[in-house]
């Protein structure tokens, strides 16, 4: 059964666009992002790509709710997320799974526990169905052995690998991942990347927002591509767009050169006092 | 910002009726906050009450009226000590460990992930430790006052020679109902305070401007603790001079 508010289907495992029209987001009295305008669409991975500090987490934050935009909407299905009641506002984000950039795991509880988690909260499920369906999910991600592990006895990649079973283990409709193969080495980033293809064919209507600096993954997992560029909308289109582009700050990007601040060494050479004192305590 | 605090303290005790599956995260923190605090409190008790017992037997001896050393001590502990040290005590075990663990949890996006997850912090976090201080306090209050009056009794009886039937029965005597449900309530009110403030600090931790990240966590730790003793205190003075009316 579906609920109906306003022809607004908040339950149930429909694909919906994600549109955002002029957003303006940042953190008190310090605007990050300024008019971005971006649909993400039903069924597909939009990558949101962009420079280290461009914005890219902050419009996650923004998108997934954490944060409301100083100005713009943000919608889903073309509802406007926050103007949703709060009871509607918590369903649509139901809907939700998210992959922080750190796992974001809890450390009390164990890897198992964590990902069991919205389910033994949310569901009269009993302990054992829950905990096979959290072993399901971490057999997804290559982690069933580690289970009982705590966060903190696991290493980064690990982490990020049980945020993201706990991010899938409710199925939902729209994964949104942060930075998914940063600090991962290429075999582990590689596996990334291969279970959000291996998600996106399991669940075909799902809609995922990958946000990363990752060329390969961009090369590897995207259909569509936003991309940030000093607060604002520098491209969006499909990767393969992407790729032919002829503009000189996407090639430089996809390309990995440098750009003019490259001298920037050369230019800036380190004070003398500095030198000796560095000197004198190297020979201390 | 008394605003802020009111607003938080109004949404912890809403989640304490909202929220699903409380009980077990409730039996959590009072093994947390009661339980791993029984030691220090029965020992601090013990040393406390023993302490009142050798100072009332040579303040009450040059008024040749040692035998009241039993209703001192335990009137003292009861409605006074014994509450006030058991919250100071708290705060400083169970209420740091609150502030950092919610603190951390803020700054490592912890909480933001609950709540993308549909779990509210406030019923997650916050509403049992209301719940489990609010059952802890009173629990570990008479501990500390049962502790208190035999530490009295082993300087004033044991080591001091006073009749133990008289130590016993002027405690008998003079403690009456109203002065245990004062020590009730105000081991009550500190509960709700020391949870309130060191929650909150802990929960806001990423707003802090004199630091960030495990700095703003550390700041934000000392403030709890410095805050609720004070407000302890000062709240100990407002709850006693309404009982006494």
């Amino acid at each position: 059964m579906t609920r109906q508010t306003d022809s607004f289907e908040v339950d149930g495992r429909g694909a919906w666009d994600i549109r955002l029209e002029h957003v303006r987001a940042g953190y008190t009295g310090r605007v990050v992002l300024d008019d971005i305008s971006a649909v993400f669409p039903a069924g597909a991975i939009t990558v949101v790509l962009g420079e280290s500090g461009c914005g890219k987490s902050t419009l996650l934050r923004h998108i997934i709710g954490l944060a409301r935009p100083m100005a713009g909407r943000i919608l889903y299905g073309g509802q406007d997320f926050f103007s949703l009641p709060a009871a509607h506002f918590r369903r649509v984000r139901r809907r939700f799974g998210v992959l922080f950039q750190d796992g974001a795991l809890l450390g009390s509880l164990t890897l198992a526990e964590n990902v069991a988690l919205p389910l033994s909260e949310h569901t009269g499920l009993s302990r054992s169905v829950v905990r096979e369906a959290a072993l399901r999910a971490l057999s997804l991600v290559g982690l069933e052995n580690f289970a009982d592990y705590y966060p903190n006895e696991l290493s980064g990649g690990m982490r990020k690998r049980g945020g993201l079973a706990r991010a899938i283990a409710t199925e939902p409709p729209i994964l949104f991942c942060d930075e998914p193969t940063s600090g991962l080495d290429p075999i582990n980033a590689a596996q990334m990347d291969q279970l959000l293809l291996d998600m996106k064919e399991r669940y075909p209507t799902m809609t995922l927002v990958v946000v990363t600096h990752d060329l390969s993954s961009v090369r590897r997992i995207a259909d569509h591509v936003v991309l940030i560029r000093d607060g604002r909308v520098g491209f969006a289109g499909t990767a393969d767009e992407l790729e032919t582009s002829n503009d000189p700050y996407l090639r430089r990007f996809m390309d990995r050169l440098p750009d003019d601040g490259a001298g920037r060494l050369a230019a800036a050479p380190v004070n003398p006092e500095v030198r000796a004192a560095l000197d004198d305590w190297l020979k201390r | 910002m008394l605003g802020e605090f009111f607003l938080f303290f109004v949404d912890g005790i809403r989640h304490c009726f909202i929220t699903p599956k409380l009980f077990s995260k409730t039996v959590r923190q009072i093994y947390a906050i009661g339980a791993q605090s029984v030691f220090v409190v029965l020992l601090i008790g013990l040393f406390t009450g023993m302490v009142l017992g050798l100072q009332g037997y040579y303040v009450l001896v040059k008024f040749g009226s040692t035998g009241f050393l039993g209703a001192a001590v335990s009137l003292t502990l009861v409605r006074e000590l014994g509450p006030v040290l058991t919250a100071i005590m708290l705060t400083g075990r169970a209420g740091s460990s609150m502030t950092a663990e919610i603190g951390v949890m803020r700054i490592t996006d912890q909480i933001d992930a609950l709540e993308v997850m549909d779990i509210p912090g406030m019923g997650y976090l916050v509403a049992p430790r209301f719940l489990a201080s609010v059952i802890a306090f009173p629990l570990l209050t008479f501990m500390f006052d049962v502790i208190g009056i035999i530490g009295g009794y082993l300087t004033g009886v044991s080591l001091l020679g006073i009749s133990e039937g008289v130590y016993f029965g002027r405690i008998e005597s003079s403690l009456t109902m109203t002065d245990i449900t004062e020590g009730v309530i105000k081991s009550v009110v500190f509960a709700l305070l020391m949870t309130l403030i060191c929650c909150r600090q802990g929960y806001n931790a990423h707003r802090r401007r004199d630091g960030m990240g495990p700095e703003a966590v550390a700041n934000a730790t000392t403030s709890a603790v410095v805050i609720s003793c004070v407000l302890v205190l000062v709240a100990d003075y407002v709850v006693t001079s309404s009982m006494l009316r």
